[in-house]
């Protein structure tokens, strides 16, 4: 396979990832570090990794990868960063999927003991899910040397992944990294699909976010290895030790010639025994246990590594003595492993530190969850496996299966006593492993404070022991403080190899214990997510549903612009040829003849999205009575009224009408914004408040298409559509209600105007909806939009909810106190009408507005002052809520809220909008047929 | 040996030395003249100016964890006082005139960036608000401009203003003195101003009861024993409603999960802030470099510091949908606060019910911004045991009058 790195082409084998690869070619710089502009090489092996993070500029193309877990494909194109990603200006079109999964026992992580724990749940017959991140089975077992059953862990592993393949409930996710631990045992996870193919098909979700609900979690993420601090311990060279001896061992690649191995714990010999017997020569061993150190390395002008210096331990804790110089090529280090205990501490478990283990560890479970093996702190292999398997069968247990844990193999681990065919030094004798402890040692006292500024405490973030100890100098003693102050924990590889060096500087620094100084909280993702995977589908068009009418198709057809209205498209205005110009010019044409055909002639409007909701039940009228200010439950069948709802603080919240349809049933129509705010609200009063009324709300929006009809040939088309339907003025007078056929359909007839003008809206249930429209259509009538529906209720001074009010508004301020009933013992707001500055005058009241040139149209948001020019502060007394160019008033006009309106008729005021202000005079919101004459005619 | 691989980190400018001595922990005294209850932004800043303005010295912060690690913490740093209602710009805009000087005031970096805030506008009603926003800003000399969609995308490039969108860009408002400063560095400045001038700054001291003497409060009962107080200013942001509660009167205020995240550190892409209350996001680029963003509020009450995931991810579909090169970037960490929101989305500041308790809460999701302007006229408040001519609109009788300062139906914009 072949690769492009920074340019040049290199040769990976199968199964490498990024960094493996790297290695193999020799590539020893792979970034630049963030602040001091420092050569770094590959430090670890998984997600650990905080040196090498590279942007993938081949196949989707991605940013700020770990090149630790980048698999590398024929055709690979990487570049190395420094620090920082690179957006790039191209965005990721990919397509990435969500799914949702239940299961009994979630597995995370697949090594020995999480295999174990699946193989034991899933013989109960649980439903199982095995998430790994890693592209193959087996986690720590990969590359492991430790005879299973007598023969190598692969084999093991091959058997193990067919067991759990040949049972049916067990689902087993590969290169799935579970990233959240969530509330009631839900967990998020990332399944990575196209980006380890050259050539994926074109149907294939890039990445996969799976939601999944767990019943019972075993967490057996294993664990990272730590590091051990000192001066320049950041060099290309420097690594962890368990990482080194897995590339041997795993990838088959070799990270150096010749290494020096620096640990605090026995992991640190076994990974030094195995780069000896990989070929690597183990040029020495400093071990802090028997004092021996690390202090510092030397490099070669590009800065890569070419020995470490090795000192004695004083009894002081500080090196004593002059180092000991030791030519090398990787400096292999080893504090000790950090168990994985992100999930668990996400969950809401908390942590402890333990002396036995010189880590962190679970110590207390907040959610159904286990966990096993390395991730809390079990690093024998067969240990872990026993754990896995006891906790598979008790999770299966626990969500009511018979386990039975799983059949064992028997472990061999390669002895220590044998001599390293490399290296002339033995690794057992005088260095027994049993019974040695892990020695907590987290730092090498730097010779001097330039020294100490050379201390690597987080590489990715160039963190040191000096902004370290400068963060406790100046006073903290919270980790939080000092991750906040130094930045220590805080880059994209999260702080796998730097979070818990900086709790044990801390503690040792404020000689305070490591659990109780505690390390900052976990927070999910465990490994970052991709934007655009969190989106998901939920892009473009889809970003948010279109509702759309029975008629849209028709509306399209006419070329009419559309609104947003919530997530409906409303029609606008329907343009005609000849009505042409900029945009703005088209609707204003195209407007101004809808009006005049809705004032003089006939016109008619897709009504479909008010909002309607069907309420039934014994006591509708009681339930009305308390949710509207106006009386309703003396509205007769076959009858409508209009109403206005406030809020608990007495503004107007929503309005509408009410239609009894028969004894027990009633259609509520709102606003199209409020619809679903206002199914909300009766709901929430019905259920919370009043759960002994008799009342059933039903949403019924989209079963019913609305034509508004209007104008003074209305009714003359009405009746020609509904031969059977008497329209006359005295049998279908002003609100009422009718059923009815038009023009063949099922259709319920209300006399409703919202207009002005004789009017009717005529509802059929939406299939019908098209060929009622198409009726009205060829009836003569003139289609109109949103635009001029506004414009003619602006003409009646009629409100908008939203638009003349916006939360602050009561009715009596919109002069509709007619609405509010003075009788009925109580009303939702009708408490807050009493407050001292509710029901104080002078409130803002709405009002008309003409502007005194007569031309122009004022601009909505516009705000009103008394004088011009403003020079600020100057007090507003209101603000235009509305305004447009009237056909019927041959003139511009506003409606607007202003302080004390009511009172202030004739009164001029300056409409303040940007740089441009224009004299207006205050008049009553009323402009058009004020009797109503038109309406009732 | 290379210059290269010897050199030492010296912090560039972006990220700034702190200074080497911020506060001390000292043990609690048995009595003070002012007791803060909270060392969030709000209960540190009361604190400098207690001591600053005022005189007042024998003053306790006191903390249940660490100090600053609440909602001060946790927000995402917007700075603006492009509200509404002349009461609420009355008190961001002093906010951020004090702002405008606080670098030099506190002699701290808290890298205050005066990059402009873009609140877009996605349908007819959003461009009616925020014209009559900005119209409303502009007589209240608060500094603000309506954008046209080609001039939303002058300021801001990488935005998808392109008609194509579920919710096109119909305009902005646009506040070019807002911006964001560094949390941390903020709440540490005030604090170390506070120490300085001989204030106590007192972690993990939670407050869990008070001690009254008839009507008048004389102490707290405190994790660390009993605490003495001739006044005591409650700041507790999300918890307020608790220790409302524990001194016997309600208050109008519901505490939600708040959640943010940021990504990793990413070349420089966006240099202004960008708001959108209708499609709900809100973004800016820290001086590091990691993209800042905002989820909304979670629906349920609560006091976890956890939010749902479903919200962080609607929060990203509406954030690679605005910006369509975030596509690639990615959350590397995602955490929540506990915010008080008030029945009009304003503050409550002023004298509680108990004698000698004040309050200063239900700041909800938006009251960094006005870290050092309620310091300030909280502060005056508590020293002179009336309200401050700022404060006294947003006293809490408001809710028995119906005086509210309403402005989430009007400003609309949530932080
Ligand atoms: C995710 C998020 C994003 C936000 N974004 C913005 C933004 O962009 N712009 C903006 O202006 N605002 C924003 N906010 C709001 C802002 O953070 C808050 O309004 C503001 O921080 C509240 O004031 P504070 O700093 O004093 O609160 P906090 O920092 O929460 O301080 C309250 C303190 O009281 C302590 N406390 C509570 N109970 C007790 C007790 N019993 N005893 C002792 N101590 C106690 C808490 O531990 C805490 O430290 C956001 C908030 C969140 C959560």
């Amino acid at each position: 396979m072949r690769f492009v790195f920074d340019g040049r082409e290199h040769i990976a084998e199968p199964g490498d990832t990024l960094a493996a690869a790297l290695l193999r070619n020799g590539v020893r710089i792979v970034a630049t570090s963030l602040y001091a502009g420092r050569p770094r090489g590959v430090f670890g092996i998984g997600a650990e990794e905080p040196n090498a993070y590279v942007h993938v500029d081949s196949g989707g193309g991605e940013t700020m990868l770990r090149a630790t877990q980048v698999e590398v494909y024929d055709g690979l194109r990487a570049r190395s960063l420094a620090g920082k990603g690179d957006l790039g200006t191209e965005p990721d079109t990919a397509r990435y999927d969500k799914t949702h999964a239940h299961c009994d026992v979630l597995v995370v992580g697949a090594g020995p003991a999480g295999l174990a724990a699946a193989l034991a749940a899933g013989a109960s017959g649980a439903r199982v899910i095995l998430a790994d991140e890693q592209p193959a089975l087996g986690g720590g077992l990969l590359g492991a040397r430790a005879l299973l059953d007598g023969a190598p862990a692969a084999d093991w592993l091959a058997a193990a992944a067919a067991r759990l393949a040949a049972m049916p409930e067990v689902r087993v996710l590969p290169r799935t990294t579970v990233t959240g631990y969530h509330d009631h045992n839900y967990l998020t996870a990332v399944e990575r699909r196209a980006d380890c193919l050259a050539d994926p098909p074109p149907h294939m979700a890039r990445q996969r976010l799976w939601h999944i609900r767990a019943r019972q979690v075993v967490l057996a993420a294993g664990a990272h290895e730590r590091p051990i601090a000192f001066a320049d311990n950041d060099r290309p060279g420097v690594m962890l030790a368990g990482a080194a001896a897995s590339y041997a061992w795993r990838h088959g690649v070799l990270p150096g010639r010749r290494a020096v191995v620096f640990g605090a714990h026995d992991g640190a010999l076994v990974a030094a025994r195995d780069l000896a017997d990989a070929g690597v020569e183990v040029a020495a061993l400093a071990d802090v246990r028997d004092g021996s150190v690390v202090v510092g390395t030397e490099a070669d002008a590009d800065g890569v590594l070419t020995a470490a210096l090795i000192a004695p331990l004083g009894a002081d804790g500080r090196p004593a003595g002059a180092p000991e110089r030791v030519g090398c090529d990787l400096l292999a280090v080893s504090g000790g492993w950090d168990p994985a205990v992100h999930l668990c501490s996400q969950s809401g478990g908390r942590l402890a530190w333990s002396d036995e283990v010189a880590a962190f560890v679970p110590a207390t479970s907040a959610q159904q969850e286990r966990s096993v093996g390395a991730a809390r702190g079990t690093f024998d292999l067969a240990a872990a496996l026993a754990e896995g398997s006891d906790a598979g069968a008790q999770a299966a247990e626990a969500t009511g299966f018979q386990g039975s844990g799983a059949e064992l193999p028997t472990v061999e681990s390669v002895p220590m006593d044998r001599q390293s065919p490399a290296d002339e030094r033995p690794f057992g004798a005088g260095r027994a492993l049993a019974g040695r402890p892990p020695a907590a040692f987290f730092c090498v006292e730097p010779a001097d404070e330039a020294a100490a500024g050379r201390v690597f405490v987080d590489l990715q973030r160039d963190a040191t022991l000096r902004d370290l100890r400068r963060a406790v100098g100046a006073g903290m003693t919270s980790s939080e403080h000092v991750k906040r102050y130094t930045t220590i924990g805080t880059a994209a590889d999260q702080g796998r190899t730097s979070g818990v060096l900086a709790v044990g500087l801390l503690a040792n620094v404020l000689g305070r214990s490591m659990t109780d100084v505690g390390t900052t909280t976990y927070r999910p993702p465990y490994t970052p997510m991709s934007f655009a995977l969190l989106a998901g589908r939920d892009r473009g068009r889809l970003a948010d549903p279109e509702r759309i009418t029975a008629l849209h198709a028709w509306h399209e057809a006419r070329g009419a612009p559309f609104e947003d209205v919530g997530q409906w498209k409303r029609p606008w205005y329907f343009p005609q040829p000849g009505e042409t110009g900029q945009p703005q010019d088209t609707m204003e044409q195209a407007v101004l003849r809808e009006c005049r055909a809705a004032r003089e002639d006939v016109a008619a409007m897709d009504a479909s999205t008010l909002g309607k909701i069907e309420l039934q039940g014994a006591d509708v009228g009681e339930f009305l009575d308390r949710i509207y200010t106006g009386v309703f439950s003396a509205l007769k069948v076959g009858r409508c009224k209009y109403g206005v709802m406030c809020a608990a603080d007495g503004m107007v919240l929503d309005d509408g009408t009410v239609s009894r349809l028969s004894e027990g049933r009633w259609l509520m129509t709102t606003t199209t914004g409020n619809a679903g705010v206002v199914l909300d609200w009766l709901e929430e009063w019905l259920q919370t408040e009043w759960p002994s009324l008799d009342v059933r709300c039903t949403s019924v929006t989209e079963q019913w298409a609305t034509v508004a009809l209007v104008g003074p040939r209305s009714r003359e088309v009405l009746a020609g559509l509904a031969p059977d339907l008497d329209v006359s003025n005295e049998s279908f007078r002003f609100m009422d209600f009718r059923e009815a056929e038009v023009a063949g359909l099922p259709a319920r007839v209300f006399r409703i105007s919202f207009s002005g003008e004789l009017a009717y809206e005529i509802n059929t249930p939406s299939w019908y909806g098209l060929a009622l429209w198409q009726a009205v259509m060829a009836a003569g009538v003139t289609p109109y939009g949103t635009e001029t529906m506004h414009v003619l209720r602006a003409e009646k001074g009629f409100v908008i909810v939203g638009q003349e009010t916006d939360g602050t508004v009561t009715p009596q301020d919109l002069g509709m106190g007619w609405a509010v009933s003075k009788k009925k013992p109580d009303f939702v707001g009708k408490r807050s009408h009493q407050r001292a500055d509710t029901a104080r005058a002078g409130r803002k009241q709405l009002v008309g507005l003409l502007p005194d040139d007569a031309r122009t149209v004022l601009a909505e948001g516009a705000q009103l002052v008394t004088g011009p020019p403003p020079t600020p502060p100057t007090p507003t007394h209101g603000h235009v809520t509305s305004s447009y160019r009237s056909a019927a008033l041959e003139r511009p006009f506003a409606l607007a809220m202003v302080i004390d309106g009511a009172a202030r008729h004739g009164e001029t005021l300056y409409a303040v909008d940007g740089d441009q202000v224009t004299p207006v005079t205050v008049v009553e919101p009323v402009r058009y047929d004020k009797e109503g004459a038109r309406r009732d005619g | 040996m290379s210059e290269r691989s010897e050199r030492t980190v010296r912090r560039s400018d972006e990220t700034p030395e702190h200074p080497d001595f911020l506060w001390r922990d000292p043990e609690p005294r048995r009595h003070y003249d002012v007791v803060i209850v909270g060392a969030g932004g709000h209960g540190l800043a009361t604190a400098y100016y207690l001591a600053k303005n005022h005189g007042i010295t024998d003053v306790a912060v006191l903390e249940r964890g660490w100090l600053a690690g609440g909602n001060m913490a946790r927000n995402t740093t917007i700075i603006r006082s492009n509200y509404l209602w002349d009461e609420s710009a009355a008190i961001y805009e002093h906010a951020l005139k004090l702002w405008e000087g606080l670098e030099d005031d506190l002699g701290y970096p808290i890298r205050f960036s005066q990059r402009g805030v873009l609140n877009l506008a996605h349908n007819l009603g959003d461009v009616r608000e925020g014209r009559r926003r900005v119209n409303a800003n502009r007589l209240n000399g608060v500094d603000a401009e309506w954008l046209t969609p080609d001039e939303v995308k002058k300021v801001c490039p990488i935005l998808n203003t392109s008609p194509d969108v579920r919710y096109p860009v119909l305009g902005a408002t646009f506040q070019p003195r807002a911006g964001i400063a560094k949390h941390d560095y903020v709440a540490w400045g005030f604090a170390r101003g506070a120490y300085q001038r001989g204030v106590d700054l007192i972690q993990n001291c939670e407050v869990h009861g008070f001690r009254r003497d008839g009507e008048r409060v004389v102490g707290v009962e405190t994790s660390r024993g009993f605490i003495g107080a001739g006044a005591v200013a409650l700041s507790a942001a999300g918890h307020t409603s608790v220790l409302a509660e524990q001194l016997g009167f309600r208050l109008p205020l519901q505490s939600h999960p708040l959640q943010a995240l940021v990504s990793e550190l990413l070349e420089q892409v966006l240099d202004t802030v960008v708001m959108s209350n209708s499609v709900h996001v809100y973004v800016s680029q820290a001086h590091k470099g990691e993209l800042v963003l905002g989820a909304g509020i979670d629906a349920y009450n609560g006091y976890g510091q956890r939010g749902s995931f479903h919200v962080i991810e609607q929060q990203m579909a509406a954030a690679v949908e605005l910006f369509p090169i975030f596509s690639r970037a990615h959350v590397l960490r995602t955490w929540g606060g506990i915010v008080d929101v008030s029945p009009d989305a304003s503050p409550i500041i002023g004298r509680a019910p108990v004698d000698g308790v004040y309050v200063n809460c239900g700041w909800g999701t938006g009251g960094f911004k006005a870290t050092p302007g309620v310091g300030w006229v909280y502060a005056d408040t508590i020293a002179h045991g009336r309200p401050h001519p700022l404060a006294e609109p947003f006293a809490l009788e408001r809710f028995v009058t119906g005086a509210l300062i309403d402005e989430h139906g009007a400003a609309a914009v949530a932080h």
